[in-house]
């Protein structure tokens, strides 16, 4: 039985207290934020690998994509929960509205410095809105951090330990940030809101650079009346000579403790059912997600996908081509969704002009800490 | 001097508040103890284990200054919700009261409103305010205003309490209209005769008369202020930008399902539960001592 309960943070809430009236899903769908609330409730969870070696179903941890499955694997590799629609974040850019403001839509885009130019050059070809963006904390923090290999959070990203401090006002995220803040000010960078309301200005062709999620293809593709392109994220050159790769965003598939034999049985076949190659490919292609085995990426390449929908490898290329290293596996924070309101919070002040981004970032850092030595406090 | 009807035994009065006493127990005293209970302790979210803390959470709480900051937040908006909902719906009322001729069809238009859903109204102001699809944010940039609740702390809140303020002023018409009727007709003409003006009888003669129902609705929209505007600022604004439209039952929410702090939660209720408390003997105590009955 599937049920739909709302949003992603709705529907935690409503798995926890499914549990707490003990009548919890044997599968609970939990977006990538909620990871180590999930992990931390030790005898709510049973571990995907425990539950798919007793149920005799065809496993093989090897075979799901490294950048992917590792934000749900422990340090000793063992995986927690399934991995299921996962996407990173890719700059979308309207080349309409490029050539509308004499900007050549095939300028190298690959570093923010690049990018920086070309936003003064739409500004001045009479571009309203050169940049816009979803997720403001997930893209601009946490896989900027990854991206450019610096840590987001002590203790590997929380996935070394509870005792986990944030770390994202360190210089590289600082210099990031001024950037933007200076974009913004300069009306080059338009703030739309906290989740991905900035879709909407983008889809409707009124802004020229969009930095979304590669999940954002389904409706980008349908909507958009303009030619639009997909490229890797940018980096800033000044910090880095190569990009790091990037994080995931999107929900695990976690099974719920206290069923019967029976039913992990079936569990373990449906998860094995869903990681099939044929199941992937569909839900990648379709969807703009990520594949979550290799199998999956290499049968929709040989497909020939990629050639007729340029730019929807993407993703893949910049999730894939580096292994991930301590700064960029994932993050493991408890209270996470909360953090991130702070974060939002602290990044409106930037964007509004209240505050330099170093006061703001130490505040979210001092803010998040709280939270985090609570979590700590409620989990230890 | 005052005639008092009194029961004989007791067995009937506790027969007859049985009732209420138990819906009372029930709906709001077992969870306002439960709520203190908790607000004793830091659970983990799925309620498997937990510890006691004492008044720890509280200690958290009064030392957040982001916490402090929402009580001025609420203050603030309490305080402009109950003036915008109160002032315009007294000002629709005398007017509605001087009409002759179809004051029904009027007064049933203005209380439709009150049928919406703070959620729905909130959706609908939103609308209106869209930075980029909002008419009245497109007619206002013709005007050369740019509005931007989305980065404007100030105009946020403006927004939240229009939108929180809208659906309450046909509440609060309903009650000054009906208050209203019943002013005796006798002392305002006798007044007119006298050669008062109607702003004049208005301020003399009305309003003191009004006193009770004002008294009332004041408290009444206090209260909704507090409570019941979480729909309109979760639409709207979601508490942002940064944390101007954080009210203290905003904070609640966010810290107890967002944030799966129940301890702090639990202790934030409970710290809701005095505030209102107190704010209501306030009331009765001092504010009541005006009002003439």
């Amino acid at each position: 039985m599937q049920s739909h309960k709302g949003n992603y943070s709705e529907t935690l809430n409503a798995g926890i207290a499914a549990f707490r009236a003990q009548e919890q899903p044997d599968i609970l769908m939990v977006f990538e934020v909620g990871t180590a609330t999930m992990m931390a409730a030790k005898g709510a969870v049973r571990p995907v690998y425990e539950v798919m070696a007793e149920s005799g179903a065809s496993f093989d941890p090897d075979a799901y994509i490294g950048a992917v499955k590792g934000y749900y694997t422990t340090t000793e590799g063992d995986m927690l929960s399934l991995p299921f629609n996962s996407s990173t974040p890719v700059l979308w850019v309207n080349r309409d509205a490029f050539e509308a403001a004499g900007v050549d839509p095939d300028m190298d885009l690959s570093t923010w410095e690049n990018v920086g130019s070309a936003l003064d050059a739409l500004k001045a070809g009479g571009e309203d809105c050169p940049l816009v963006t979803a997720w403001q904390s997930w893209i601009h923090l946490e896989n900027f951090s990854a991206y450019h290999n610096v840590p987001f959070a002590s203790k590997d990203n929380g996935f070394a330990g509870l005792d986990t401090e944030l770390m994202l006002n360190g210089p590289a995220q600082i210099a990031h940030l001024t950037a933007m803040q200076d974009w913004a000010e300069e009306g080059k960078f338009i703030y739309t809101g906290r989740r991905n309301e900035g879709g909407a200005n983008f889809r409707a062709g009124d802004c020229a650079l969009f930095t979304e999620s590669s999940a954002g293809y389904a409706g980008i593709s349908s909507e958009a009346e303009f030619e639009f392109d997909v490229r890797p994220l940018p980096y800033w050159k000044a910090l880095v000579d190569e990009p790091q790769n990037t994080i995931i965003g999107g929900a695990s598939l976690w099974v719920m403790a206290g069923k019967d034999a029976e039913n992990y049985k079936g569990v373990g076949e449906f998860l094995s059912f869903l990681s099939s190659s044929d199941v992937q490919s569909a839900w990648h292609q379709n969807t703009g997600y990520l594949p979550i085995t290799t199998e999956a990426g290499v049968a929709t390449r040989a497909a020939g996908f990629y050639e007729q929908n340029p730019g929807t490898d993407v993703a893949v290329i910049q999730m894939t081509t580096k292994e991930p290293t301590a700064n960029s596996k994932g993050l493991r924070l408890g209270s996470f969704d909360q953090i991130r309101g702070i974060i939002d919070e602290e990044l409106e002040g930037i964007w509004s002009g209240d505050k330099t981004p170093q006061e703001a970032m130490d505040s979210a850092k001092e803010r998040g800490d709280a939270l985090l030595r609570r979590f700590e406090q409620a989990n230890g | 001097m005052e005639k008092r009807v009194t029961f004989r035994g007791w067995m009937l009065p506790l027969l007859l508040i049985a009732p209420q006493v138990l819906v009372s127990a029930v709906f709001f005293f077992y969870p306002a103890a439960q709520a203190i209970w908790q607000s004793l302790f830091i659970p983990d979210p799925f309620g498997l284990s937990s510890q006691f803390v004492g008044l720890g959470n509280f200690e958290f709480l009064l030392g957040d200054k982001f916490y402090r900051a929402a009580f001025v937040t609420t203050a603030v908006f309490s305080l402009l919700v109950t003036l915008c909902s109160m002032i315009p719906a007294l000002f629709l009322a005398v007017i509605a009261d001087r009409l002759i001729k179809g004051s029904g069809v009027y007064r049933t238009m203005l209380i439709w409103p009150y049928a919406v859903a703070p959620a729905v109204a909130g959706v609908l102001w939103l609308f209106m305010f869209n930075t980029r699809v909002g008419v009245v944010s497109w007619y206002l940039g013709q005007l050369g205003y740019d509005w931007n609740h989305v980065l404007n702390g100030g105009e946020a809140m403006g927004l939240v309490v229009v939108a929180s303020a809208w659906g309450r002023i046909s509440y609060n018409f309903l009650f000054f209209f009906a208050a209203l009727q019943s002013v005796p007709r006798s002392v305002i003409e006798a007044a007119a005769i006298d050669g008062a003006h109607f702003w004049r009888r208005f301020f003399t003669i009305v309003l003191p008369l009004l006193s009770p129902t004002a008294f009332f609705l004041l408290v009444v929209n206090v209260v909704y202020a507090f409570f019941e505007t979480f729909g309109v600022i979760h639409t709207i604004t979601g508490g942002g930008p940064q944390q101007s439209t954080t009210i203290l039952v905003y904070k609640v929410f966010s810290d107890g399902f967002v944030g799966q702090d129940l301890g702090s939660s639990s202790a934030q209720s409970v710290i809701l539960l005095v505030v209102v408390g107190l704010l209501t003997v306030i009331q009765f105590k001092y504010v009541e001592k005006r009002v003439h009955y």
